[in-house]
């Protein structure tokens, strides 16, 4: 480096930890060098974050949050979007990748969560990496839902009618509760408004925020591996893990990679196929929002009918209270229950690869009832249907309830010393 | 203990297996045509020419400009002469001057604005394209119906049979069989185009909705052959990248 910009640097760092913190969490953060393919989506995950966020300053440039006709008789939030579809030079570039993105960051979040899952990556010292990772997840949700309602198509709005609904079922607080998320009896501009705040302004601060969190608890504690060891009880004289590399630069352009990896199907999806065969755009959603007519069948985006099959899967009232109210709370605890993991789960080794067969077969079950009632939340609701989606809500729940059992009953490989490196 | 928790594993797998394959009997089907869309300019133009003379009255098509047309080969003195009949300027949106109310009095429901129509009619039966395809052309005389026309594909349908003097009269003779209603469709009285010249005009104002849906389609397909190609080249790059950076990690 030459002496002119070292002495900016080092006018900088009097100043600013900036040398020290790029140590920290870049040239000198060792992370295991066994990562593998499933590696990839935590920075992917980052990634859908930053488009999202810039695509999303461009939308709001044009997109205007107003239920009110226009002098067509459409929505002028409907026709605002279809104003950026056809008008703004880019436009259908910018929307398609913020509506692609939204269910890429879905994709990238499960593919993520479920290396976690593999690998025990939730497992002491990593309770609150795991949490705020849940955190992330729940909020990813609300900011997801609230987005839907703002193209203002039919799916948009009975969507959302259906959603708010739900918490009317919470005893004495739920009807005024649904009341004040709607800001009016019916779903409506005052609706629209609000979730454009929160959707725009507040929920993406607070994913920020957790983001944040996550990565700082994670660089504290140091990142788990595909073979679940510690790489920090193997230390060499520097005090450097043996089998810790450098994030920057073995990591960064590892990473490049998978971005590059990910950007081709991602463009694939944004140039060739939008709409995603109905799933990423829903066809019903190109009508605008009409309250008077409503569709013979309302299907929530794919990312979340899994747990809305958990939510219609219950069909009995219980202690006087509506079956509805036991679907939400089933649908809510279904969420929730994931940060639990690191409790849960007793096995004395981390990593998939030396759990012994219960588990593993567990992790097989729980996967194929995942993606059944992520079909099922597709579908309308058939008596044959309801059994299924209720068999594999049993068993989603059953999969983190008695894990402390059968985790602690399988038979487990024992651990290497070191990570596993070809 | 171990072998027989497996099994219990195993059989329970199976069950999950199977089980969609019971519950997912399929529910009320609806046949459509195959639509055979166009993306030639020529048929572009006629379904164009048709849209404008058929359908842009009773149907606006709001968040299209006319000028948008020159994308399907039109100068804009074209599209002038030839598909406008009010005194809009050629940058304008395609409206219509009746009120969605009148509309809604006169056919039960205000027509719906067309401009995304090939998009919203995509189902799990077939794409948008094939449901106008096939509605388009399953009108029969009805005198049931106060217009005086039914459809096959929607039944008891607002909107009369817009292109009846192109196709003639269809009647239907409609049997109730086990699989719900099977309704039977013959030219009763021949239009002014033979059934395959309709049939061609009406593909090629579904080839016209369809470019409307979405006028940027072929070329955002165009920059995407391009933006995958680049991703490739640059994958192969940085792919080399990273190998080179990691020939010292043992």
């Amino acid at each position: 480096m030459t002496t002119k910009s070292q002495a900016l640097l080092n006018w900088i760092d009097e100043r600013f930890p900036l040398t020290s913190n790029w140590k920290a969490h870049l040239s000198e953060y060792y992370a295991p060098k066994n990562f593998n393919f499933w590696y990839f989506f935590g920075s992917l995950a980052l990634l859908v974050l930053v488009i999202q966020i810039v695509t999303g300053i461009f939308l709001v440039m044009h997109y205007k949050p107003d239920a009110s006709l226009n002098a067509a008789g459409v929505p002028v939030a409907f026709a605002s979007v279809e104003y950026i579809m056809r008008d703004v030079p880019g436009g259908w570039l910018i929307r398609y990748m913020h509506s692609t993105g939204a269910s890429a960051f879905f994709i990238v979040v499960y593919l993520h969560m479920f290396r976690g899952l593999l690998y025990g990556s939730y497992r002491k010292p990593r309770e609150l990496i795991w949490i705020f990772g849940t955190l992330i997840f729940l909020v990813l949700m609300a900011e997801a839902f609230m987005g839907y309602l703002l193209p203002w198509g039919q799916m948009s709005f009975w969507g959302a009618q259906v959603i708010v609904n739900l918490f009317s079922a919470i005893p004495l607080v739920g009807p005024d509760l649904s009341l004040v998320i709607r800001g009016d009896y019916v779903v409506s501009d005052a609706t629209l408004n609000r979730f454009f705040s929160f959707h725009v302004i507040a929920v993406p601060l607070v994913l920020i925020g957790l983001v944040v969190a996550h990565i700082l608890a994670l660089h504290e504690v140091g990142s788990n591996n595909p073979d679940g060891v510690e790489i920090k009880k193997k230390k060499d004289e520097n005090g450097i893990p043996l089998d810790g590399i450098p994030f920057h630069p073995y990591y960064s352009v590892k990473d490049i990679v998978g971005v590059v990896g990910f950007l081709f199907f991602f463009s694939a999806v944004v140039f060739f196929a939008p709409e995603g065969g109905g799933y990423f755009l829903e066809f019903n959603n190109f009508i605008p929002a009409d309250p008077l007519k409503t569709p013979p069948h309302i299907a929530p985006v794919w990312y979340f009918t899994p747990f809305y099959s958990i939510l219609r899967a219950v069909t009995y009232p219980l202690f006087g209270l509506d079956a509805k109210f036991w679907g939400v709370v089933a649908m809510g605890a279904s969420v929730v229950i994931i940060a639990f993991l690191p409790w849960l789960d007793r096995s004395p080794v981390k990593s998939i690869r030396y759990k012994g067969p219960i588990f593993k077969g567990a992790v097989a079950i729980f996967l194929v009832c995942f993606f059944i009632l992520g079909y099922l939340g597709v579908l309308p609701p058939t008596a044959g249907r309801t059994l299924v989606s209720q068999i594999c809500s049993v068993l989603y729940f059953a999969f983190f309830l008695l894990m402390p059992w059968y985790s602690k009953l399988d038979k487990c490989k024992p651990e290497p010393e070191r990570v596993t490196f070809k | 203990m171990n072998s027989r928790v497996i099994k219990l594993i195993k059989r329970a797998a199976a069950v999950l297996l199977l089980a969609p394959a019971l519950a997912f009997a399929a529910g009320a089907e609806l046949h459509l045509d195959k639509a055979p869309v166009s993306k030639d300019p020529a048929a572009l133009q006629h379904g164009a020419k048709l849209f404008v003379n058929y359908c842009l009255n009773c149907h606006g098509a709001s968040y299209v400009r006319y000028n948008r047309l020159q994308d399907i080969g039109l100068s804009e003195q074209m599209i002038r002469d030839n598909l406008m009949f009010t005194g809009d300027k050629v940058g304008d949106l395609m409206k219509i001057s009746m009120h969605r109310e009148d509309g809604k009095a006169w056919f039960g429901a205000a027509p719906p604005d067309l401009s995304l129509i090939a998009r919203s009619r995509a189902s799990e039966f077939g794409s948008g394209a094939d449901w106008l395809y096939t509605y388009l052309r399953q009108f029969y005389r009805d005198p049931a119906r106060p217009t005086g026309w039914n459809n096959v594909v929607f039944e008891n349908v607002g909107m009369p049979h817009a292109l009846w003097e192109l196709q003639g009269e269809q009647v239907a003779k409609i049997a109730e069989g086990e699989h719900g209603k099977k309704v039977e469709l013959s030219l009763a009285k021949p239009g002014k185009l033979s059934p395959e010249e309709f049939d061609k005009s009406v593909a090629d104002l579904v080839s016209f909705l369809v470019w409307m849906g979405e006028p940027v389609a072929e070329k955002r397909k165009a920059i995407g052959g391009v933006v995958l190609i680049f991703l490739a080249g640059l994958f192969v790059l940085s792919y080399a990248l990273k190998k080179n950076y990691w020939k010292d990690v043992h």
